[in-house]
Order: C-alpha cells, then sequence, then structure tokens
C-alpha cells in the first residue's frame, strides 16, 4: 500500500509569552512568576493516510487541528516525532489564503500557485478555471487587500484546488463563503478525491465528513481521540445528538 | 472537460519526505520563478501609490550625494588634496548604499511576510534573497549615473581593475545577504533586530572611505600598524576599496596640473588578495548565517 502521509508521535509545542519586553521579565523575575508558560497543541500523534485515502479531521475549536494540518502542510515543523508526506501538496490552511493584501488577485494568484511548486505554463493553463471557480469577476485586477473576507477565500480556495498536488489539505473551507460556493466547493472536492489525490479535510458539520471521507480522525485537546470509520468518528464526537437543522448538516454551517 | 478530471491522476512516486524541507540557499537559486515573482512583487509595492516611481530612485542618490560632496568637500574642505573627490564619494556610496539596502530591507523581509509565510511553505530564505536582488535593481540606476560621471572625467581601466570592481561587488553581496539572512531570522524572534540593523547601519557610512580617503588612515595609524590591520578587516571598507579602483582610481592622474593635489592616491597594499580573502570569510559568515537561519525557520509560523 502506497502511503501518502506518514505522521509518527508528533508533538508541537506552543509557548504562551506572557513576558515580552526587558521590563516585563525583569518584573516576573523578581516576583518569581513564571517567565513562559508552553503547552502542547498537538500531543503525540500517529497515523498513516494512505494515498487516494479521504481522511476528515473533526474536533472542538482549540484541538489542534489546524496545527496538525500545518504541521502535514510543512509550515510548522513538530517538535516531537517525524512529519513524512509523498508528492505535492496543497490547501488552504486556517480559512484564508496566503495573500498579499497589496498585489491584485490576478499577481496573487500567479504567486501563490507558484509557491505551491506550479510553474508559469502550468499556472496559465489553469488560470481561467481558477478565475471562473472563484468568480471574482471585474475584481480580478482589484488588490486582494480590498477583497471582502469571502471573496479573498473564494480565490485562496480556487488556486489549491486547481493546483497539481497529490495531497491536497482543506481547513475549515465551508466557514467562510455562501451556499452556492460551498456546494462548488464539495463538489470540486468530491472531484479532488475521485482523481485518487490524498484528501484532509477539516470540518465541523458531520454531513459533509460523512459525504466526503472514508474515514475520520478526531482530535481532543492535541490528542488522537479517535482514529476510525466516520459514523463511529461522529458518534464519537456526539455531534450527532445535537439538534443541528438538516440542511446544515448537509453542507457544513460551523457548530 | 469533467470527465477527464475525474480520470484517476497516477499516484506520485517519489519517496516519503518530511514536508517543507528545502534544502536551503542554494536551492533558492533554483526556484527562479518564484524568486522573479517575488522580486517583482517587492518592487510595485515599493512604489505603491507614487507618482515618480523609479525615478526616485536616481533623486535620492543624487541629493545624497550632493549634500556628501557639498559639506564635506566644501565645507569641511576635504576634497583639497584628493583628485575627483565626488567620484571617490560616489563610487563608495553606491557601494554602502546597497550593502545597507540588503542588510535593512532584507532584514524585515520575513517579518513583512508572514502573511504568506503562515499559510504556505516555501524556502523562506527567498524572502531575504529576493530583498538583495532588488537592492541590487536598484543601485542600477546610480550605476548608470557613475558611468557617465567616469566617462566624462576620462577613464582608462585595466583588466586588473574591472576584476577589483566586480570583486568588490561581490563582496558587498555576500556580506549583505549573510548578515540579512542571520537577521530576518533573529528580527521574528525579537523585533529589536530591526532597530539594531539601523544602529548599525549609521556606523557603516563612516566604516568605510567615503567621505574621507584611505590615506587619512594610514596616516592615522602610522607606528600602530594594527589600526590599519583593524581598519582593512572590515568587508565593506574592503568592498569599497575594490570599487573605488575600478571607478575612481582609473580617472585620476599621475601628473596632476594642480600642484596641491596629491599625485598618485593611496591606497592599501595586497588589495586584491586581501579582497579575496575577505570574499572567502563573507561566504564562511554566509555558510553560518544558513545555518542558524535553518535552525530557526522551523519556529517561524508560530512566533510571527
Amino acid at each position: 500500500m502506497n502511503e501518502s502521509i506518514v505522521v509518527n508521535g508528533v508533538s508541537k509545542r506552543f509557548t504562551m509569552q506572557y513576558h515580552r519586553t526587558l521590563k516585563q521579565i525583569t518584573i516576573a523575575a523578581v516576583r518569581r512568576q513564571p517567565l513562559s508558560e508552553t503547552f502542547l497543541a498537538v500531543d503525540d500523534v500517529s497515523f498513516t493516510a494512505r494515498q487516494g485515502e479521504a481522511i476528515g479531521l473533526m474536533g472542538l475549536n482549540g484541538s489542534g487541528k489546524s496545527t496538525l494540518l500545518k504541521l502535514i502542510s510543512g509550515v510548522m515543523r513538530p517538535d516531537g516525532g517525524t512529519v513524512l508526506t509523498r508528492g505535492r501538496i496543497a490547501g488552504l490552511i486556517a480559512a484564508g489564503a496566503g495573500f498579499h493584501p497589496q498585489l491584485t488577485g490576478r499577481d496573487n494568484v500567479f504567486l501563490n500557485a507558484a509557491i505551491l511548486g506550479m510553474s508559469e505554463a502550468e499556472t496559465k493553463a489553469k488560470f481561467d478555471e481558477i478565475v471562473d471557480f472563484a468568480s471574482v469577476g471585474k475584481f480580478l485586477d482589484t488588490p486582494t487587500g480590498q477583497y471582502s473576507s469571502g471573496m479573498s477565500a473564494r480565490l485562496g480556495f480556487a488556486v489549491a484546488a486547481f493546483a497539481e498536488s497529490d495531497i491536497f489539505l482543506a481547513d475549515e473551507v465551508l466557514a467562510v463563503g455562501d451556499q452556492p460556493f460551498k456546494k462548488k466547493c464539495l463538489q470540486r472536492m468530491a472531484e479532488i478525491k475521485a482523481e485518487g489525490r490524498t484528501l484532509f479535510y477539516v470540518s465541523h458539520s458531520p454531513g459533509s465528513v460523512r459525504r466526503m471521507c472514508d474515514r475520520a480522525l478526531v482530535l481532543e485537546s492535541g490528542r488522537l481521540g479517535f482514529d476510525g470509520p466516520v459514523d463511529d468518528g461522529i458518534a464519537y464526537l456526539k455531534y450527532d445528538a445535537s439538534d443541528a437543522r438538516p440542511e446544515d448538516d448537509e453542507i457544513g454551517a460551523d457548530i | 472537460m469533467a470527465t477527464d478530471l475525474l480520470e484517476p491522476r497516477r499516484p506520485p512516486d517519489g519517496p516519503l519526505e518530511p514536508p517543507g524541507d528545502y534544502g536551503g540557499l542554494h536551492n533558492v537559486f533554483r526556484e527562479r520563478y518564484l524568486l522573479r515573482l517575488l522580486v517583482k512583487k517587492e518592487l510595485q509595492a515599493r512604489y505603491q501609490g507614487s507618482f515618480l516611481g523609479l525615478i526616485w530612485s536616481y533623486i535620492q542618490p543624487l541629493v545624497r550625494f550632493l549634500a556628501y560632496y557639498l559639506v564635506i568637500g566644501y565645507v569641511l574642505g576635504l576634497n583639497r588634496g584628493v583628485q575627483n573627490f565626488a567620484l571617490h564619494i560616489f563610487a563608495a556610496m553606491v557601494m554602502v548604499h546597497y550593502f545597507t539596502e540588503t542588510f535593512s530591507a532584507g532584514t524585515r523581509s520575513i517579518v513583512r511576510n508572514k502573511g504568506l509565510i503562515q499559510k504556505l511553505s516555501m524556502p523562506r530564505e527567498m524572502f531575504p534573497v529576493a530583498s538583495m536582488l532588488v537592492s541590487a535593481y536598484h543601485t542600477l540606476p546610480q550605476l548608470v549615473i557613475l558611468f557617465v560621471a567616469v566617462f566624462i572625467t576620462g577613464w582608462d581601466p585595466t583588466l586588473a581593475d574591472v576584476a577589483a570592481g566586480l570583486l568588490g561587488f561581490a563582496i558587498m553581496a555576500t556580506f549583505g545577504m549573510a548578515l540579512a539572512l542571520l537577521f530576518s531570522a533573529a528580527n521574528v524572534f525579537f523585533r529589536d533586530f530591526s532597530n539594531i540593523v539601523t544602529t548599525i547601519g549609521i556606523f557603516v557610512t563612516w566604516s568605510a572611505p567615503m567621505i574621507y580617503p584611505f590615506d587619512r588612515i594610514r596616516k592615522l595609524a602610522q607606528g600602530h600598524e594594527w589600526v590599519e590591520t583593524l581598519y582593512l578587516t572590515n568587508p565593506i571598507a574592503n568592498g569599497v576599496l575594490l570599487f573605488q579602483q575600478l571607478f575612481w582610481i582609473p580617472t585620476t592622474d599621475p601628473t596632476p596640473a594642480d600642484p596641491t593635489q596629491d599625485p598618485i592616491p593611496l591606497m592599501p597594499d595586497y588589495l586584491l588578495t586581501r579582497g579575496l580573502i575577505v570574499l572567502a570569510a563573507c561566504l564562511v559568515i554566509l555558510a553560518f548565517s544558513q545555518w542558524v537561519f535553518s535552525r530557526l525557520e522551523g519556529k517561524f509560523a508560530e512566533r510571527l
């Protein structure tokens, strides 16, 4: 079996910096207060994803989902354990693209695609599809700093979704954006999955995870609490017991 | 169209690798397309909302030059005794400015691009390298002015002079890059470092023979050779002297019409040999900076 993501005993520790200036550090030292406090955002997580697998990552806010995604994408490095991936990675982390606000939408598409490892020719070939998908229309040559949050999320998702990649990471893609766009996103992710790419999907919506994924991981304060079939994962989180309206369940409103 | 998209892709056949591991500086220059986009982005950002745009790159050095030349040359009277003192100042200024620009813009580059760094994985050395290239781009207008000036004055450089000029530029680029890399990483952890850079920048202007000729140092060092030796360990002084060897020395006249002027301007001994040693030392510093940078970059995303 061809592994796509191998996460082995991975931990990530963050420092909560209470004292940043020399003055504050001195005062804290005199008062014998701790100089810094740390916590484990991701705590000894291990799992292996096969190429083409669609994994739904669930958990409450602050349970370490985005941190785990950043470790897999290479934006962060683990403090303990190892992360190994195979092939190109694209995706959207923590709802919102890495855009430069002074550049136009067009320039940001090219810059983002280049960072995702696409050549100029590859980007040009996909450009119309990306713009069409994001439907930013006449704002394509406006600096992205002036975009609404929904618009820049749409463009960010579109670049990542049409980039050449073997692993696709989607973090809370449905948290912003309107209903028609959410539908388009889910459709595009279904295509990505059908193409045989590894899909790593963070969501609070049990319905979309059920529809999209063949396996669920549940994080609980940084630890991997559950790894197995989607329905059992949702039951584990007790999300099913909630009285979410059916259309929320289907499309994925934030709970 | 939709049906081709649904065809299963060929699974990747590469090895399993740690994500976000790009192997440092030499790989930055392999990703030339991305580097070009970043340089373009920096240039656009710098002149955004500016009506005159790139013309500022001509105006600012000219004004800076005039200020130095008038005050140092005439008010302090240093141009007496030095041939073509204007060229002496301007050649040095081009190099000093290139260095300080690379250093200060490079140091701020990681923090300024945190939007990208927190979300996307790429060789982060890209950003200080792009700053260095942008600064090089900005020295082009100054070089144009310099070339016009030396041609008017009368310029006949030897091949060794050309080699000296190139060596000087290489020293400035390497040293500026090394410090930019080191300080850009440090600046993520303590923003104090961008202030330290500004402070060092003040010193840099005076640490090279720009507004005073090198013979002042030689005179000062009489009887204390270590002063001159110490002065010449500074890569910036070496870069400036080598650059002046190309753009100032070949314009001077061994038998000047004005008898109060020194016939042959004084330059340090073994200029080229020392330059090569300094360049080698700068490459070592660059390697060290890269080592520190790759130690620290794992924590960039969380500390920005």
